[in-house]
């Protein structure tokens, strides 16, 4: 059958929770209805990144892209765009603060300053469909490296791609793999962590969820390289959909014998498991997640031996992360040269972030290293809700740090961003306008940490428990001096002796923070205030009497009656009783709720 | 399923590869039937069913059926838009099924207008 059209719909998690699917049976029971099912094929993709924007349908050949999809939607959409072909302009994105909807995907910034390579796939194909992954080059660097490679060159072509761990840490991928290969045994392992824990990040679910194939072949190729026979796949339990494709994609690659015994004749066995992990933080960290496997507490250990040469069951196991072996096909297939001339001297390559917060087009995107903050906050992030002034950018989750705005030109790689206090990590990106306050972030991924920290080494359970207690107490207006000498003394003693990247990471939001937005710590603890007006105990709300009408709106709507006075006069607000939830500020229609 | 070897890639590619050249907006050729309310009562269906059976039972993979709406011309309605890649675009005019398969013969496969049914090479200038 040739159809004229496929109508690509988004079935990523985000798109789903959004009512994809529900859309996905209307297109289908619509174009039933007007018996176009021989011209137009409706295909289930992965995310298209623009998440916030879901549901996403984009029609090829031509690449229109839609948006916010309701059911209601849909017969209009079938009847004038897939009937009489007259895209529909009001179902199109429009960029913010313009009014001129962009038809097609291609043209718009967010993805037209992106560039995929370990997302290549993503919209392209159904997921569930190992032929299409094929289609698009699939499994052909596998075919490469069995037939015309020896293991060695595979390990030299990753070394001199120059790529880098994609995870968090960074370390040289080639080089892992190398130090595993030289491991002596007869039975080695490799492991893709999709263990991916941090508030706000779903990069590793994505990759999954839109090019599952994607990462069997590149474990396949890693384990020819290294030597080993088995792999696991350790995918957190609370991303059903990305486990359930993935099943579907192992079940594929075993019927077609890209994987199992013989793999494409060629003689090399390569077995795969997936691995459901029960979710706790510190499974990211490749001992604890070792651990986990082998059905023991998830607790981290220390290192040497290195699981190179001793990890799960004892054995050599190399560990990378899904984003890292998404990459190695393609490496593979256009070469180590192609790919170590994107990106920096350092950082080779792309990097996919979840750019999240507050930002307009929140969302996946996948940029070549040494790309600027800027570019990624404003061209391709579309700039701050409101017009609001940015603040900080917030990279690597709970173990990353803060870039101040005054460094918005920097670029994107590895060594920059440890320059500053922050990390590449895993790739979360969290926008902060000047609405937030800092020390409250910093204490709610302290929050974050204290709460997942295992508690195996002192240092990590006790110190996040200690520096919380005192980003706690400046929060509600009992910081003294002494405490951010404190904060800092005891942030570097959390980092140098913890065991795992857990605790030797923790401390960063707090360091990070110390180190580019002082005078904001310095306001609270001094001066009692927070220049923000997000610490609840360092405001107050009050009502402006010249721009109050006395309309009554905000003492109707106060949930503690802590608003008085009558109609036409101005209100008045008792302290005593005012909890600080800022309903008032919400709901006055003149400005006349003052905060300070 | 039986298993694959390497040079079968290849081949399970080929059996998709119209689809994979859509979905990317790729191809040799690119034909627009022209879908207004005029085209359809006029029988636009048939010419675009026309077009899309030729694709089919011949094979061809590198050209790419796509719909539009009125071209501004309702009396010569069914109208098509034939772009090959590099050429400027011919429209034709006043077709029927049949008119249809031999523009894709001659025109879409062969790379000759055909002239009788042609109304003009090239597209209007948009701004």
């Amino acid at each position: 059958m040739e159809y004229r059209a496929n109508a690509m719909i988004c079935t990523c998690t985000n798109c789903i929770s959004n009512g994809s699917l529900q859309i996905k049976e209307a297109l289908e029971a619509e174009i039933r209805r007007r018996e176009l099912e021989s011209d137009i094929l409706i295909v289930p993709t992965g995310a298209s990144g623009l998440c916030v924007k879901g549901p996403i349908l984009v029609v090829q050949p031509d690449g229109i892209f839609y948006q916010r999809l309701k059911k209601d939607d849909i017969p209009r959409l079938v009847e004038e765009h897939f009937l009489k072909g007259r895209p529909v302009k009001e179902l199109m994105y429009v960029p913010p603060g313009q009014e001129v909807p962009i038809p097609e995907l291609r043209a718009i910034p967010f993805f037209k300053d992106q560039r995929l390579i370990a997302l290549r796939n993503r919209g392209m194909i159904d997921p569930d469909k190992i032929e299409e992954y094929i289609a698009r080059d699939g499994y052909k660097a596998l075919a490469k490296a069995l037939k015309t490679m020896k293991p060695q060159d595979v390990i030299a072509t990753i070394k001199e791609s120059g790529l880098r761990g994609r995870g968090g840490a960074g370390f040289p991928t080639g080089s892992k793999w190398e130090l595993c290969r030289k491991s002596r045994s007869q039975l080695k392992y490799v492991i893709c962590n999709a263990d991916e824990g941090d508030p706000g990040a779903f990069m590793d679910r994505s990759i999954i969820e839109a090019d599952p194939h994607s990462i069997l072949e590149g474990m396949t190729i890693g384990a020819y390289a290294i030597g080993a026979s088995k792999g696991y796949i350790y995918v957190r339990i609370e991303y059903p959909l990305a486990i359930e494709r993935m099943e579907t994609a192992v079940k594929q690659a075993y019927e077609y014998g890209l994987l199992g015994k013989d793999i494409f004749g060629l003689g090399f066995d390569f077995d795969v498991d997936i691995f459901r992990g029960a979710g706790a933080f510190v499974c990211g960290e490749e001992t604890s997640l070792i651990a986990s496997i082998e059905g023991k507490p998830p607790e981290p250990r220390i290192r040497p031996p290195f699981p190179a040469e001793s990890g799960l069951w004892d054995k050599p196991t190399n560990i990378n992360n899904v984003e890292t072996w998404a990459n190695i096909p393609v490496i593979i297939n256009w070469g180590a040269k192609w790919f170590s001339e994107i990106g920096t001297e350092t950082s080779k390559g792309t990097k996919v972030f979840s750019l999240a917060g507050n930002i307009n087009n929140a969302g996946l995107v996948e940029v070549p290293m040494g790309i600027t903050l800027r570019e990624i906050v404003y061209d391709i992030g579309g700039g701050i809700p409101g017009d609001k002034k940015l603040k900080a950018v917030q990279t690597g989750g709970p173990s990353g740090g803060f870039i101040p705005a005054h460094l918005l030109d920097m670029p994107v790689d590895y060594e920059r961003l440890r320059e500053v206090g922050a990390i590449m990590g895993s790739g979360g990106m969290i926008v902060m306008d000047e609405d937030t306050c800092i020390v409250d972030i910093a204490k709610y991924f302290l929050e974050f940490t204290n709460d997942e920290s295992c508690g195996k080494c002192t240092a990590c359970r006790e110190g996040s428990e200690v520096l919380l207690k005192i980003l706690n107490k400046i929060c509600s207006g009992h910081g003294e001096e002494t405490d951010l000498v404190m904060l800092e003394e005891l942030g570097n003693a959390v980092r140098d002796a913890s065991m795992c990247g857990l605790g030797q990471t923790l401390p960063n939001p707090i360091l990070s923070t110390l180190l580019h937005f002082k005078d904001e710590y310095e306001e609270h603890i001094r001066n009692k205030r927070c220049p923000a007006k997000v610490c609840k105990a360092l405001i107050t709300f009050a009502i402006d009497k010249e721009n109050c009408t006395g309309c009554l709106l905000c003492a109707k709507k106060c949930p503690q009656q802590a608003i008085m006075g009558e109609a036409k006069r101005p209100h008045t607000i008792d302290q005593d009783k005012c909890i600080k939830c800022g309903v008032c500020l919400d709901v006055c229609k003149f400005d006349a709720v003052l905060v300070a | 399923m039986p298993k694959i070897e390497p040079g079968d890639l290849d081949e399970i590619g080929e059996k998709i590869k119209r689809t994979m050249l859509l979905r990317e907006g790729s191809g040799r050729a690119k034909i627009i039937v022209h879908m207004g309310t005029c085209g359809i009562a006029a029988g636009a269906r048939t010419v675009m069913k026309a077009f899309l059976d030729e694709i089919e039972s011949k094979g061809v993979k590198d050209v790419i059926i796509t719909i539009s709406s009125c071209a501004g011309l309702c009396s010569r309605e069914p109208m098509a838009t034939v772009e090959l890649t590099s050429e400027p675009a011919v429209k034709y005019v006043d077709l029927t099924a049949e008119k249809a398969r031999r523009i894709f013969e001659e025109h879409v496969l062969g790379g000759r207008i055909v002239a009788e049914y042609a109304l003009a090479a090239g597209s209007e200038r948009t701004l």
